[in-house]
C-alpha cells in the first residue's frame, strides 16, 4: 500500500481511476470533442500549477498569480486593443503586447520576491496583499483608460493562440518543458531546492538564498503572465477578471501532484499529474450536471486531503 | 508561605532524598550522553553540578523537567516514581527552574510573570483576574526574595540580577520544594550573585532542595554542601563539598579519556617558512586583526599559519561560535580586519567560499546539511556552481556524479548508503562525513571547524581527525573550535583560550596542559 502511494506515479494511477469511473456512466465523457475540450481547459492551469511548483519548491508560496494574469491581460489588451489600444492595427502590436505581458508578470514577481526575500516579509502575507493592490490596479487601468473592464478587438493573430488549440498548447507544452529543464537540469534550479531544504544550510554553503528566492517569484510572474495570454486569447477579451476562480486550483494541482508546502520537494512532472488529476475530476463532475458548488465541494475535499497526505509524509519522514 | 516540608511527605523515616536520579542512561542519535548516572538531592542541601560541556549536565536537567526521557533507570521524586511527560508534570512534581537565560516576559509586570500560569481568580464563575490578590500574593513573594519594587513594574525595567531573583520568587509562587538553578550567575554582577547566593542559602535552611549548576568552581564550592561531578556522562566523583578542592574538582572534570585515540600528528609546517603555500605573510593564510564587535569579542588578533590545526578552546559563550561566524560573513563585526591570504576577505559567504574559506558549523543539522534530501545533492552543493556551464548554467552530471564518488571515498563514508539516500537517515558520523565531503570537495584554503566531532562515535572521530590533518598537510590552514580539551590536545598545533570574548591563553603542542587550559577556559578566581 504504502509502495503504491509512495511511488512517483500515484497521481497518475488516480487519474487512470478516476477516467474509469467516469467513462460508463458520463454521458459525452470519452469523446474527442471533450477531450479536446479538456485539454485547452486545462493549460492555463497547466502553465500556472507549473510556476508555482517552482515557489513552493523553495518553501514559499505564490498568492498573486491571479492578480499578475489580470494585470496582464489588462496591459496586454491595451497596448495591442483594435480600437483604443496603444499600437492598434499595428504589425508589431501583437509582439509589444506578448512583451509588454511578460514583462509585467516579471516585474510583480519581482517586487513580490523583493519583499520576501530583501525585507524577510512572509511570503504569504506578501502575496496576499499584492494580489489587492494588482487586481485593483488592473479594474483601474482598464476603466481609466477605455472606461470599461473587458478590452475586446484584440489583433487575429494573437486570437490564433486561443482557436488554434495547437497553439495553446504547444506553448504550453514549451513553458512547462522550460521548467523542468530549469529544475532537473540548473544550477538554479538545484538552487531552489536547497533553499527550499534549508535556507541556512544553503546561504552556509554559498547559495545566494535572496537572489534564488526573487528568481522563484519573478519565474512564476512570467508564467502567470504565460496563463495570462492563454486565457486573454482563449476568452478573446482583455480583462482584469479572468482566471479568478483559479488560485485554488493552482495550489491544489501542485499538491496533489506531490510538491510539497513544506518547501524541498515538487517536480513538474508530478505537477502534469496533478493538474491532469483535478481537470479530469472537474469536466466529469461537470458532465454529470453536479452543480458548480458541489463541483467546488468536492475539489476542496480533494486538495484538503492531498494537503493531509503532504503533511502525513512530512511528519512521518522527519518525526522519525 | 511555608516551607517547612509537611511531615507526612518529608521522606526523613526512609533518609530518601527528595530527588533521586538513578543509573540513568540517555543516547542520542546512538551516542550515549548519559551512562548510569545516580544521585541524589536531599532536603535542606544546595547540590552543586559540575562537568564540561557535554559532560551531560543539560541532558539531566532536561530529564527532570520532562523535556526528555531517560532510556533507562528512573527518577523519583519524594520516593514515588517520577515520570514527567512535559514541563507541566514538573511543576506538579514541586519542581522548579531558574535558567541561564531567563524565562520571563519582559513586556510584562512582575506579578503577571509571577503568576502567569495560575492567576487568582474572581470566584465568580468566570475566569476574571482578581488583580488585588494577584499583587498583595505577589508582594509577598518579592518580601520573600528581598525584592523592594511595585508588582506592576514591568520586567523590562529590571537589572538581569533582579530578574533572576524574580524568577527565584516565581518558583516559590509555584510552590517548588526543588529548585535547579542552571548557569545562574553568567550575567551577574559579584554584587548581584552575593545576593543570590544569599537568597539561595537562605531557601536550603527552610528546607528547600537545590540544584545547582555552575562553570563558576570557586562559586560551587563555597555555595553547595554536596558536589557531583560528571564527565562524559558519567558520575566521576561525588560527595561533601569539604572533601573536594579547587584543582581537584578540574582534574576530576577534565579526566583522562582513554577510550580516545587521536592519530599521530606529523610535524606541522612551520609558520613563516611555508613554501607549499606562498603568501605574502610568511605563511599565514588567515590573518585576525584586531577583531571586535560589542558583547560577542573583543580585539582579537591570531595568525592561523599554512598547514596549521589550530585549535580554540573555552566555554559556552566565550564567543568561539561568534567568532568562526564573524569570520565567514555571517555575523558583523564593528572594528577590525581579517585577511586570507594577505588580502582582505569582505562579503557574503558565497564570496568567502569562492576564496577559499569554509565553515563545518555546530549545528549540523540546523545549518549543515539539507537533512530531507539525498547524500549525493548534499556532497555536490558547495561545487555545483563548478560543475555548471554557462550560460544557462547547465548542471555536469558526469563531473558532479564523479565529484561525488570521490569525496565518498576521501571521508569514507558507509558503504551501504546509497548515493540518493537521504542524509537524514545516516548516523551522526556519516552525516559530519557527508559536511565535511562537501567542503574538501572545494580543497579550502581555510576550513573553520565548529564542533566537529560533537555527538560522534569514537571511529568516525578518528577518521575525521585523519581528514583534518590531510588537509592541512595539503596547506590548507584548519581552526578547530571544541568544548574538548583532549580533543584539541589530540589532534592541534597550537591550541588558544577564549574567555568573554578575549583570548585568554595561548598553548604550543609542546606545552599543552589540559589544567591550565581549562584554568584559562573558567571563569573563577584561580584562573
Amino acid at each position: 500500500m504504502s509502495r503504491i502511494i509512495g511511488s512517483e506515479f500515484f497521481v497518475l494511477f488516480l487519474c487512470l481511476i478516476a477516467f474509469a469511473a467516469f467513462a460508463p456512466f458520463t454521458p459525452g465523457f470519452v469523446s474527442t470533442g471533450n477531450f479536446e475540450n479538456l485539454l485547452t481547459a486545462c493549460l492555463p492551469l497547466l502553465v500556472l500549477a507549473t510556476g508555482q511548483t517552482m515557489v513552493l519548491i523553495t518553501g514559499g508560496i505564490d498568492l498573486s498569480v491571479t492578480a499578475i494574469i489580470g494585470l496582464s491581460s489588462v496591459v496586454g489588451a491595451l497596448v495591442m486593443g483594435g480600437e483604443q489600444g496603444w499600437l492598434g492595427g499595428s504589425p508589431m502590436a501583437m509582439p509589444v503586447a506578448v512583451a509588454g505581458m511578460l514583462a509585467t508578470g516579471a516585474l510583480v514577481g519581482l517586487f513580490n520576491g523583493a519583499c520576501i526575500a530583501w525585507l524577510r516579509m512572509p511570503a504569504f502575507m506578501v502575496t496576499l496583499t499584492t494580489t489587492m493592490f494588482f487586481s485593483g490596479l488592473a479594474v483601474w487601468l482598464a476603466k481609466k483608460v477605455v472606461n470599461a473592464e473587458s478590452i475586446y478587438h484584440l489583433p487575429p493573430a494573437f486570437l490564433a493562440l486561443g482557436a488554434q488549440a495547437w497553439m495553446a498548447l504547444a506553448l504550453a507544452v514549451f513553458a512547462t518543458f522550460v521548467a523542468h529543464v530549469l529544475l532537473a537540469r540548473t544550477l538554479l534550479g538545484r538552487w531552489l531546492y536547497a533553499v527550499g531544504h534549508n535556507p541556512r544550510a544553503s546561504l552556509i554553503s554559498g547559495v545566494p538564498v535572496a537572489g534564488v528566492t526573487v528568481g522563484a517569484y519573478v519565474l512564476s510572474g512570467i508564467f502567470a503572465a504565460m496563463a495570462a495570454i492563454l486565457l486573454t486569447a482563449r476568452l478573446e477579451t482583455g480583462s482584469p477578471n479572468h482566471g479568478k476562480a483559479l488560485l485554488l486550483d493552482v495550489i491544489g494541482a501542485a499538491v496533489i501532484g506531490g510538491t510539497s508546502l513544506f518547501g524541498g520537494k515538487g517536480k513538474v512532472l508530478w505537477t502534469v499529474y496533478g493538474v491532469l488529476f483535478l481537470s479530469l475530476i472537474s469536466n466529469g463532475l461537470n458532465l454529470l450536471n453536479l452543480s458548480d458548488f458541489l463541483i467546488t465541494i468536492i475539489k476542496g475535499v480533494v486538495i484538503l486531503v492531498a494537503a493531509l497526505l503532504d503533511v502525513w509524509r512530512t511528519r512521518f519522514v522527519r518525526g522519525s | 508561605m511555608d516551607f517547612t516540608p509537611n511531615n507526612a511527605e518529608r521522606p526523613k523515616t526512609n533518609q530518601e532524598p527528595v530527588v533521586v536520579f538513578e543509573r540513568i542512561e540517555k543516547s542520542f542519535f546512538g551516542v550515549k550522553v548519559l551512562q548510569g548516572v545516580s544521585f541524589g538531592v536531599g532536603v535542606g542541601r544546595i547540590v552543586g553540578l559540575v562537568g564540561e560541556n557535554g559532560a551531560g549536565k543539560s541532558t539531566l536537567m532536561n530529564l527532570l523537567g520532562g523535556n526528555l526521557q531517560p532510556d533507562a533507570g528512573e527518577l523519583r521524586v519524594n520516593g514515588h516514581r517520577y515520570t514527567p511527560r512535559n514541563p507541566k508534570d514538573a511543576r506538579a512534581a514541586g519542581i522548579a527552574f531558574v535558567h541561564q537565560e531567563l524565562n520571563l516576559f519582559s513586556n510584562l509586570s512582575i506579578a503577571e510573570n509571577l503568576f502567569l500560569t495560575d492567576f487568582p481568580l474572581l470566584g465568580i464563575g468566570v475566569p476574571w483576574i482578581d488583580r488585588r490578590a494577584l499583587r498583595s500574593r505577589a508582594a509577598e513573594l518579592l518580601r520573600q526574595v528581598g525584592l523592594d519594587h511595585s508588582p506592576d513594574t514591568l520586567v523590562e525595567r529590571l537589572p538581569a540580577g533582579e530578574r533572576q531573583l524574580v524568577e527565584i520568587a516565581k518558583a516559590l509562587g509555584a510552590e517548588a520544594r526543588v529548585i535547579l538553578l542552571d548557569e545562574p550567575t553568567t550575567s551577574l554582577s559579584s554584587r548581584e550573585c552575593e545576593r543570590l547566593f544569599a537568597l539561595v542559602t537562605q531557601l536550603r535552611d527552610r528546607g528547600m532542595a537545590l540544584l545547582y549548576i555552575s562553570h563558576a568552581l570557586g562559586d560551587v564550592l563555597r555555595l553547595c554542601d554536596d558536589l557531583v561531578v560528571l564527565r562524559d556522562g558519567e558520575r566521576v566523583g561525588s560527595g561533601a563539598t569539604k572533601d573536594f578542592t579547587h584543582d581537584r574538582l578540574v582534574s576530576m572534570m577534565v579526566g583522562r579519556q582513554l577510550n580516545q585515540i587521536y592519530p599521530e600528528r606529523r610535524a606541522p609546517i612551520q609558520t613563516g617558512s611555508s613554501e607549499s603555500m606562498a603568501s605574502p605573510d610568511g605563511g599565514a593564510v588567515l590573518q585576525v586583526d584586531r577583531i571586535s564587535q560589542p558583547g560577542i569579542v573583543r580585539d582579537l588578533s591570531f595568525k592561523l599559519g599554512a598547514g596549521e590545526v589550530l585549535g580554540i578552546s573555552g566555554l559556552m559563550g566565550a564567543g568561539r561560535s561568534e567568532l568562526a561566524r564573524i569570520l565567514f560573513g555571517l555575523d558583523p563585526f564593528a572594528s577590525g580586519e581579517v585577511r586570507l591570504s594577505g588580502e582582505l576577505l569582505t562579503g557574503s559567504p558565497r564570496e568567502r567560499i569562492r576564496r577559499g574559506l569554509a565553515f563545518l558549523t555546530e549545528d549540523r543539522r540546523q545549518e549543515g546539511l539539507c537533512m530531507e534530501a539525498s547524500i549525493a545533492d548534499n556532497l555536490a552543493l558547495v561545487g555545483l556552481p563548478a560543475n555548471s556551464r554557462t550560460p544557462a548554467r547547465f548542471l555536469d552530471f558526469t563531473g558532479i556524479q564523479s565529484a561525488v564518488t570521490r569525496m565518498r571515498e576521501a571521508v569514507k563514508l558507509s558503504a551501504k548508503a546509497t548515493d540518493g539516500q537521504a542524509v537524514r537517515t545516516l548516523s551522526g558520523g556519516n552525516q559530519q562525513k557527508v559536511v565535511l565531503g562537501k567542503w574538501l570537495l572545494m580543497e579550502p584554503k581555510v576550513l573553520l571547524l565548529d564542533e566537529p566531532t560533537r555527538g560522534i562515535d569514537v571511529g568516525a572521530k578518528f577518521e575525521i581527525y585523519q581528514l583534518i590533518h590531510q588537509l592541512a598537510d595539503r596547506g590548507a590552514g584548519v581552526l578547530v573550535i571544541s568544548s574538548e580539551i583532549e580533543e584539541l590536545m589530540g589532534i592541534c598545533d597550537r591550541i588558544l583560550v577564549m574567555r568573554g570574548g578575549e583570548i585568554t591563553g595561548e598553548f604550543r603542542r609542546d606545552d599543552f596542559d589540559r589544567e591550565r587550559i581549562l584554568a584559562a577556559a573558567l571563569h573563577s578566581s584561580k584562573a
